[in-house]
């Protein structure tokens, strides 16, 4: 029973990470390496919100705060020429000494510092699931949020983006722009994602971050490989859901007592072996062709 | 006044260089309202330059760009495009493949607000414009347009480029990659469209017969300069010997085109 609520939570806790990198990857088009580090800014900005006394207003700051990580991406790449990556890598290495600003240390402790599940949990809210009822609550929300924004003329000029910049700029509307807006955008889920882990955990580490784009990569190949691509709700669901099955992967694994390091490369391997499933499949499948026609060959001329 | 005027525009690729190419030099060009003009010319002769030139794509060295009374010479490109609808060669330029055919159409028509979804009203709107196209394409308005043939995307781009009338209308051999049932049909539209809403067009050709026979003037481009430019009566009892003699009157030699098409096709 255990295993499973650990594994939803983790799965809802991780899953604004995977819904920024489907923005960010799957529909702009942009490897964002910001992540990790907006990742650990929204812990850290969360955390000092909590040790504030203002765990709710700690969501929405740490949303703002990695939207602008995202727009200083945003910014090296759009006008400053910097390459996608990167501008990404940069800024990245630039939040590591951000977030250690943020929280004055490099590991903060929220013990006994109310925060948003303490609050439910106080409550009453959910009984002995209260934290997976706030954080789906919260994720549930962002992505009818994300889906119904996707609708909007913004939502459409920056899926367009990603698919035919040409046409953007054909429709009076500057790339520039909506490339800006969809790395803002991005990096405040992630942002959120953050905010929620530090308060879950009852701690920001200024480390956490390390691989998380891998992490969360790897549970959006997951979605799309299992849900598949259709309509925008179809595939949001799907993001959900393979963070929820990436995450019971890995609870897994931690139950067959693999270390804990160690599914830094089974994510890394699961994320390298679906990107080239395409590529390794049409191999396959030509050398069935060639060896078929070549044993067909061969039996024709020995008639 | 005139609805595009070019006065003495220059542009001159990787100056100082060995590849140094100047692909437009000191042209002009004067478009009434309403004026159809078609434009043929050798090998890298500027025409598609001249296009990316009004276009936006890059500013002219030399040179002032006037449309509508309106100086737009350093006006970015994505702003030029809210008055100036432009057509490819490639059909796959003008749509995005992954979005649908409605919501291609919902960016092309840019109505509403930043946040607004597309309504009913759109919609009925989108399949009432679709059905003129009479290619079916109203009842597949939720198919992602990365399914359609080339044919129909360059409709549907025609379409898009003309939902919000534009004051110029560039098409650069628009049908030139399409078999020539679906480029006469895309021809017919075009002329629909550009007649029938009094739209200023201008569009490149390498067909001498379609140059002759579509809008009311036509232009000759050599060496980034217009050579010849004829309309009215003068144009309308030319043949495309006479066409011919005259560029080769106008810039020195005769045409070198290796994709021109003399012949009626």
């Amino acid at each position: 029973m255990t295993i499973v609520q650990t594994a939803l939570e983790a799965g809802f806790l991780y899953a604004p990470i995977a819904l920024a990198l489907f923005l960010s990857f799957s529909i702009l088009n942009i490897a964002d390496m910001t992540t990790d580090g907006a990742f650990v800014l929204g812990c850290a900005v969360s955390a000092v919100c909590c040790v504030a006394g203002h765990p709710i207003l700690a969501i929405p700051a740490a949303m703002l705060a990695a939207a602008a990580a995202g727009f200083v991406t945003a910014f090296l790449q759009t006008r400053l020429g910097v390459p996608s990556i990167l501008a990404g890598i940069v800024t990245n290495i630039g939040l590591y000494s951000i977030n250690l600003m943020v929280m004055g240390t490099s590991n903060l402790s929220l013990f006994q510092v109310g925060s948003i599940y303490t609050l439910a949990r106080d409550a009453g809210f959910a009984g002995s699931w209260y934290e997976l009822a706030v954080t789906a609550l919260l994720v549930l929300v962002l992505c009818a949020v994300l889906v119904l924004f996707l609708r909007t003329r913004l939502g459409l000029s920056i899926r367009a983006t990603g698919d035919n910049a040409d046409m953007v700029r054909a429709s009076s509307i500057n790339p520039t722009f909506t490339v800006t807006v969809g790395l803002c955008l991005a990096n405040a889920m992630t942002g959120l994602s953050g905010a929620m882990v530090a308060q879950y955990n009852t701690f920001a580490d200024v480390n956490s971050g390390t691989g998380m784009v891998v992490l969360a990569l790897a549970a959006l190949v997951i979605g799309e490989t299992l849900i598949g691509k259709g309509s925008m709700v179809r595939r949001v669901a799907g993001v959900l859901a393979g963070s929820i099955i990436y995450r019971f992967i890995y609870a897994a694994a931690l139950r067959a007592n693999v270390p804990a390091d160690y599914m830094k490369l089974v994510s890394a391997v699961i994320v390298g072996v679906a990107i080239a499933a395409p590529a390794i499949r049409r191999w396959v499948l030509f050398q069935i062709h060639k060896f078929r026609t070549r044993a067909a060959r061969t039996r024709g001329g020995n008639m | 006044m005139a609805m595009l005027a070019l006065e003495k525009i220059s542009k001159t690729f990787n100056p100082g260089t060995v590849n140094e190419k100047k692909a437009l030099s000191g042209l002009s060009l004067s478009l009434e309202e309403g004026d159809f003009v078609t434009i043929v010319g050798s090998n890298g002769a500027g025409k598609s330059t001249l296009f990316n030139a009004v276009a936006g794509d890059f500013y002219v060295d030399e040179g002032f760009v006037t449309l509508d009374g309106q100086d737009i010479t350093y006006l970015p490109a994505h702003k030029r495009s809210r008055q100036i609808g432009r057509l490819f060669q490639d059909p796959m330029r003008g749509t995005a493949p992954h979005m649908t055919i409605e919501e291609n159409l919902a960016l092309a028509a840019g109505s509403g607000g930043w946040f607004s979804p597309m309504s009913r009203g759109d919609r009925a709107r989108f399949r009432e414009r679709l059905a003129l196209l009479d290619m079916g394409l109203e009842d597949r308005m939720r198919q992602p347009v990365g399914l359609l043939s080339g044919g129909q995307r360059q409709a549907l781009t025609l379409l898009m480029a003309t939902m919000v009338p534009p004051k110029l209308l560039l098409l650069d051999e628009h049908t030139a990659a399409l078999d020539p049932a679906t480029a006469d049909k895309v021809l017919a539209l075009t002329r629909e469209i550009v007649e029938g809403g009094h739209i200023t067009c201008l569009m490149i050709t390498h067909n001498m017969h379609q140059a002759l026979e579509m809008g009311n003037r036509t232009l000759m481009m050599d060496a980034g300069r217009i050579v010849l430019d004829v309309g009215g009566e003068e144009r309308a009892g030319m043949g495309v010997e006479d066409l011919l003699a005259r560029f080769k009157a106008g810039a020195g030699r005769a045409l070198d085109n290796d994709r021109i098409l003399l012949s009626e096709e």
